[in-house]
C-alpha cells in the first residue's frame, strides 16, 4: 500500500439520478506526499469530484481508489469509517460547528476516528496538546481558545479547519476552494501555512480552487476541465 | 458504537446552541401535553368523585321525573325536584319488611348559598360514602332541637361557623334570597367531619326544622323545642323531596324496586345510584370524549409545530451535518441525531406537562372542591399519563423521520458541498 498512490481515478463517470454525466475522468493520480492544484470554475463537477474521492458520493463506473483501497469495494459504512481515518476535509465556507469549542471543533475527527486519536496521541501526547500545537504554528495562539468560533475571523475559521484536517495526520486531506472568502494576502499566507503543516505530517493535499494564482505553491497544477471529459455547461 | 455516543453528545450540544427555538417548541408541547392530560384527569377524577359519593344505598326513591334528574338533586345537590313524596307515601314504602333503613330528605332551601337538607337520626346512623365510610361528628352533637342544624365540613370552614353559632336559613336556593326565615332561630349543633362529597356543603336540619323555615307561627318562649314535641307545636312533615333505602337483602333489589314504582298512592321513581350513574356516565360520555379528541389534536398540532421545527432548521444544519459528514459521521448517524433531538425534545415536553398537570391540580386541590364539589386525589401520574408520555415521544420520532429521510436525502445529494 506504501506504493500506492494517495489518488488513483480510473474511468471513472458519476452522474446524479437523472441527471447528466458530470464527472468522466480517463486517468487521474496523485503520488502519496504531494500536493496537487486543481484548477476548475465552480460548477465544473469538482464538489462532485471530491465527493467520489471522500467515499460519500459512490461511482457510476471506473474505479477510485485512496491510499490503494478501492472505494468502490467498500460498503457505505466502511467509506464513512475510511474517510474518518484517513481523510480530512476544509470547506469553503462554515467549517466549524458553532456548538463546540475552538479546541473541540479540532478534535473532532479523533472523536470519530481512533486510528486518527491514536496517531495524534502516539508519542505520548495528549489530544489536547497536540492541537495546541497545531493552532500555534498555525497562528491560532491560546488567546483565542475560549471565543465561540462564530467570532473568529474567516481567516481564523479556515485555519482551525486546516487543524481540524490535519490533525492525528490522515494521509490526505482534501481542501474545496478553502481560500475563496480571503484576501489575497491572507490566501498566500493560508497556503503556505497549509503544505507546511501537512509536508511536517506527511499528508497529501488536494487542493481545488478557481484561482489560477496559488498554483506555482503545489507540486502538481492541472485543470478539471482537462481531465473531466464530461461536457458540462455552467452559468 | 463511540460513533454513536459522539453522536448523541453532539446531538445534545446542537440542541443546546439552539435551545431558544427548542423551548418555544417544547413548551408547545408541554401544554398540550398539560391539556390532554388534565381533560383525562379532571374526567376522571370527576367519575371517582361522584362514585366516591354515595355507598351501600340500594335504592334512592323520589317522585317520578328523570332517574338522571333524581339522583342529581337527591344525592349531588345539582339541579332541583321537580314534585315531592308524600310522607305518608314514604312511611308506607319503609313500613315494608324488605326496608333495612331509610334515610328522608327534603329539599329546597339554603344557607348562604349552601343548600339546607332536612333529614332525621338514620342519615347519621346510615349514610355511607367512599368506601362505606360512615359520617362522623367533628364537633358537637347530633340534632335534638327543631332549631339545631349540623354542618358539613366546607360550610363551617368556610363561613367560619363554631357549635353553638347561630345561623339564618333561607326559603328558597342561592346566595341572597327573598326571605330569611328568621322566626325561628337556628344554632350549630355539630359540625361534620371532611368528606370529601356534596355532604360538605350541606347545612342538615331535622324534618320539623325544614316545616319550621315555612311556618308562619313564631316558636313558643325559650326559643325552640324539642324534635320529639314538633308535631304538638304544627310542624308535621307533610312532604319530602326524595329517600334513600337500604335493604335487608340484595337480592330482592329488583322485586322491591318494580314494587316502588308501581306505587298505587302516587307516582314513585325508585333507582339503583350505580346503575343510574352509569347512565349519567353513558350521557356525558360523548362530551367527554369530544374534549378528549379536540385536546388530542391540540397534541398532535403540537407535534406538527416539532416537525416545523427541525425542517426549518434543517436548512442551517445542512452545514452542520456535511461537516459531521466529512469527519466519517454516516448518514443513517445524521438521520438518528434528528430523531433523537425530535425524541428528545418531544419527551421532555411531555413530562413537563405530565408533572405540570399533577402539581397544578395539587396545588388547586382546594379551589376545585370548593367551587365543582370535585375532589381531586392526590394520587401521582397514572397509566394514561405514562401512555401519553410514550406515545407522543414515540410520535415525535415518527415525525422526526420526515425531517430525518430529508437530511438523509441531502447528505447523500449534497455529498460533501455546502450548499447555501
Amino acid at each position: 500500500m506504501t506504493a500506492s498512490a494517495a489518488i488513483a481515478l480510473s474511468e471513472v463517470q458519476f452522474a446524479y439520478p437523472k441527471g447528466p454525466t458530470i464527472i468522466d475522468i480517463q486517468e487521474f493520480a496523485l503520488p502519496r506526499g504531494q500536493s496537487a492544484f486543481l484548477e476548475g470554475p465552480s460548477g465544473s463537477g469538482k464538489s462532485t469530484l471530491l465527493g467520489l474521492i471522500g467515499g460519500i458520493l459512490k461511482a457510476d463506473s471506473g474505479r477510485v481508489e485512496v491510499l490503494g483501497q478501492a472505494l468502490d469495494e467498500l460498503s457505505a459504512t466502511a467509506r464513512d469509517r475510511f474517510r474518518a481515518n484517513h481523510v480530512g476535509f476544509v470547506f469553503q465556507l462554515f467549517n466549524l460547528l458553532p456548538y463546540l469549542s475552538l479546541l473541540d471543533n479540532v478534535t473532532l475527527p479523533c472523536r470519530f476516528s481512533t486510528a486518527r486519536l491514536a496517531s495524534a496521541t502516539e508519542d505520548g501526547k495528549s489530544l489536547k496538546a497536540r492541537a495546541t500545537d497545531l493552532l500555534d504554528r498555525l497562528g491560532l495562539p491560546a488567546a483565542y481558545y475560549a471565543r465561540p468560533v462564530t467570532q473568529l475571523s474567516v481567516g481564523q475559521q479556515q485555519r482551525v479547519a486546516v487543524a481540524r484536517a490535519l490533525i492525528g495526520a490522515p494521509a490526505l486531506v482534501v481542501a474545496d476552494e478553502p481560500t475563496s472568502a480571503l484576501d489575497a494576502r491572507a490566501r498566500q499566507r493560508f497556503v503556505e501555512l497549509l503544505l507546511e503543516e501537512s509536508s511536517r505530517a506527511g499528508t497529501s493535499v488536494l487542493f481545488v480552487s478557481h484561482d489560477p494564482g496559488l498554483a506555482p505553491e503545489f507540486d502538481v497544477s492541472l485543470s478539471l476541465s482537462d481531465i473531466n471529459r464530461a461536457s458540462v455547461d455552467h452559468e | 458504537m463511540s460513533n454513536w455516543l459522539t453522536g448523541l453528545q453532539l446531538a445534545a450540544r446542537s440542541l443546546a446552541n439552539r435551545r431558544a427555538t427548542a423551548l418555544l417548541t417544547a413548551l408547545s408541547i408541554a401544554v398540550s401535553v398539560a391539556l390532554l392530560v388534565g381533560v383525562n384527569r379532571v374526567r376522571s377524577e370527576a367519575r371517582a368523585s361522584f362514585t366516591q359519593t354515595i355507598s351501600g344505598a340500594e335504592l334512592i326513591v323520589g317522585a317520578r321525573s328523570g332517574p338522571i334528574n333524581l339522583l342529581l338533586y337527591s344525592v349531588f345537590r345539582i339541579g332541583n325536584a321537580t314534585n315531592n313524596v308524600a310522607y305518608t307515601s314514604y312511611q308506607r314504602v319503609i313500613a315494608r319488611p324488605e326496608v333495612a333503613w331509610a334515610i328522608p330528605i327534603s329539599l329546597g332551601d339554603s344557607h348562604r348559598g349552601y343548600r339546607v337538607m332536612g333529614t332525621d337520626d338514620s342519615y347519621l346512623a346510615h349514610y355511607r360514602y367512599g368506601n362505606d365510610q360512615p359520617l362522623a361528628l367533628a364537633a358537637g352533637e347530633p340534632f335534638k332541637l327543631v332549631t339545631d342544624a349540623i354542618l358539613g365540613f366546607d360550610v363551617a370552614q368556610t363561613l367560619g361557623y363554631q357549635v353553638g353559632d347561630p345561623i339564618v336559613v333561607s326559603h328558597g336556593i342561592g346566595a341572597t334570597s327573598f326571605t330569611d326565615h328568621d322566626n325561628w332561630p337556628f344554632q350549630v349543633s355539630g359540625i361534620l367531619k371532611r368528606t370529601g362529597t356534596p355532604v360538605d356543603r350541606t347545612v342538615h336540619i331535622s324534618l320539623p326544622g325544614i316545616e319550621a323555615i315555612h311556618s308562619e307561627s313564631d316558636p313558643p318562649e325559650g326559643g325552640s323545642i324539642a324534635i320529639s314535641e314538633a308535631a304538638a307545636y304544627g310542624l308535621e312533615t307533610e312532604n319530602i323531596t326524595a329517600f334513600i333505602l337500604g335493604l335487608n337483602s340484595r337480592l330482592e333489589l329488583f322485586g322491591f324496586q318494580r314494587l316502588v314504582n308501581q306505587f298505587p298512592d302516587e307516582p314513585l321513581l325508585a333507582i339503583i345510584p350505580g346503575v343510574t350513574l352509569q347512565e349519567l356516565w353513558g350521557l356525558v360520555g360523548n362530551a367527554e370524549l369530544a374534549l378528549l379528541v379536540v385536546s388530542a389534536f391540540v397534541v398532535l398540532a403540537g407535534l406538527i409545530g416539532l416537525m416545523t421545527t427541525l425542517l426549518t432548521a434543517m436548512a442551517e444544519r445542512r452545514r452542520e451535518m456535511a461537516v459531521l459528514r466529512s469527519v466519517g459521521a454516516g448518514p443513517g448517524l445524521i438521520a438518528a441525531l434528528m430523531i433523537f433531538e425530535a425524541g428528545l425534545i418531544a419527551l421532555v415536553a411531555a413530562v413537563t406537562g405530565v408533572l405540570g398537570v399533577h402539581l397544578g391540580m395539587l396545588g388547586a386541590r382546594d379551589v376545585v372542591l370548593n367551587m365543582t364539589g370535585i375532589n381531586l386525589s392526590a394520587g401521582g401520574p397514572g397509566t394514561f399519563d405514562l401512555a401519553v408520555i410514550g406515545v407522543v415521544t414515540g410520535a415525535a420520532m415518527l415525525i422526526a423521520a420526515i425531517p430525518a429521510w430529508r437530511g438523509y436525502r441531502h447528505t447523500l445529494a449534497d455529498g460533501l458541498t455546502i450548499r447555501l
